[in-house]
């Protein structure tokens, strides 16, 4: 998880700029380890009902908005990195085969954490004036487009969520697997879903996320058939 | 936005939606977008009316009696830059409101534990 690299950043720039930082967790509890293991001192928000994704338009994690003084978006949600992950680095020649290819998908995401942290320190000294500060017109259109499928995936998805947060952890899944099928690239979607049958409770998120016996797709599987790990995300256009 | 039956008080649904009712129809930002006849009455709106009016997916399911409405379709994500009054809980269950950040410029990043 990223949260110390945003603590990081958040204690070079703040007040100039307050770090947010929000798990889309359905299950808070999967969550709180890791904000607990960080400690942050920006607020740190549990958004079980994805509320982010339908009312901004979060697609996949990590990724961040803008906001500027009056409560305006000054960019649009897009890929977040502020520090380099090792993961993109590591040799993996020794690996396994399926874990070699996994990590060389990984190792295609794009993003620039360099360029990215360089462009919101630029937006901390400049605010307006930063060129990296869209109008609210460029926001809007670099936002992801929504045909009536992407909406209908949304409503089916808080339905399951509606579900599962009821109790009823089962009659979730035909709600959740619609909102795969409707909206197939929204990564939110399907890796919610799917930690809750391809991790153990209690125990560490499984991120390699493999096939399972509920719903389909798998994380490798899908992000080679929607185009690689080039497709993985949106990165942000500086 | 969930609920158990499709008549919505008009105060709910713009607290979600974003889409508040005036003289001349439902309205956001500078966009109105007029109601027919017995869409809302006394405050109460039929949501069936209202989600085909809008452009936004309702989805039923009839075994738990329950409707998902969902965004408006046919644009983009976003329909405005303006972020409307986010709150949501802690680490510690304590409600936090975007709003109150007002006048600071604010990084919004969305991670997971998956």
């Amino acid at each position: 998880m990223s949260l110390p690299g945003w603590q990081a950043l958040r204690a070079e720039l703040f007040p100039r700029i307050e770090v947010v930082t929000v798990a889309l967790d359905v299950d808070p509890t999967f969550a709180h380890p890791f904000i607990d293991a960080a400690a942050p001192e920006h607020p740190s928000l549990v958004d079980s009902s994805h509320l982010l994704d339908e009312v901004l338009g979060f697609w996949n994690v990590p990724m961040a908005v803008w906001i500027d003084e009056d409560g305006v978006l000054v960019r649009p949600p897009e890929g977040a990195v502020v520090e380099e992950s090792a993961l993109r680095t590591m040799d993996t020649s020794g690996f396994p085969d399926g874990i070699r290819e996994m990590m060389d998908e990984v190792k295609k995401i794009p993003g620039d954490p360099v360029a990215y942290r360089a462009a919101i320190v630029d937006w901390a000294n400049n605010g307006s004036a930063s060129r990296y500060a869209l109008t609210p017109d460029e926001v809007i259109a670099r936002s992801q487009p929504r045909p009536m499928d992407h909406a209908r995936a949304a409503a089916c998805f808080e339905l399951g969520q509606e579900l599962w947060h009821r109790g009823l952890p089962d009659a979730a899944v035909p709600w959740w697997r619609e909102a795969h099928r409707l909206h197939n690239e929204n990564w939110t979607y399907k890796r919610q879903a799917w930690t809750f049958v391809t991790s153990q409770p209690g125990q560490p998120p499984d991120l390699m996320q493999p096939p399972n016996d509920v719903y389909e797709g798998s994380w490798y599987a899908d992000v080679v058939r929607l185009g690689g790990g080039e497709k993985y995300v949106n990165a942000p256009e500086l | 936005m969930i609920v158990e039956g499709l008549a919505v008080g008009t105060d709910e649904f713009a607290a979600r939606t974003g889409w508040e009712c005036k003289p001349q129809g439902l309205c956001k930002g500078d966009m109105c977008v007029p109601l027919p006849d017995g869409a809302q009455v006394d405050g109460v709106l039929s949501l069936d009316v209202v989600a085909e009016r809008l452009r936004m997916p309702l989805v039923h399911d009839e075994e738990h009696h329950l409707w998902a409405l969902g965004p408006e379709s046919g644009g983009h994500a976003l329909t405005t830059a303006v972020v409307p009054d986010i709150t949501l809980p802690d680490r510690s269950g304590n409600p936090f409101s975007l709003s109150s950040l007002r006048g600071q410029k604010v990084l919004l990043v969305a991670w997971a534990s998956w």
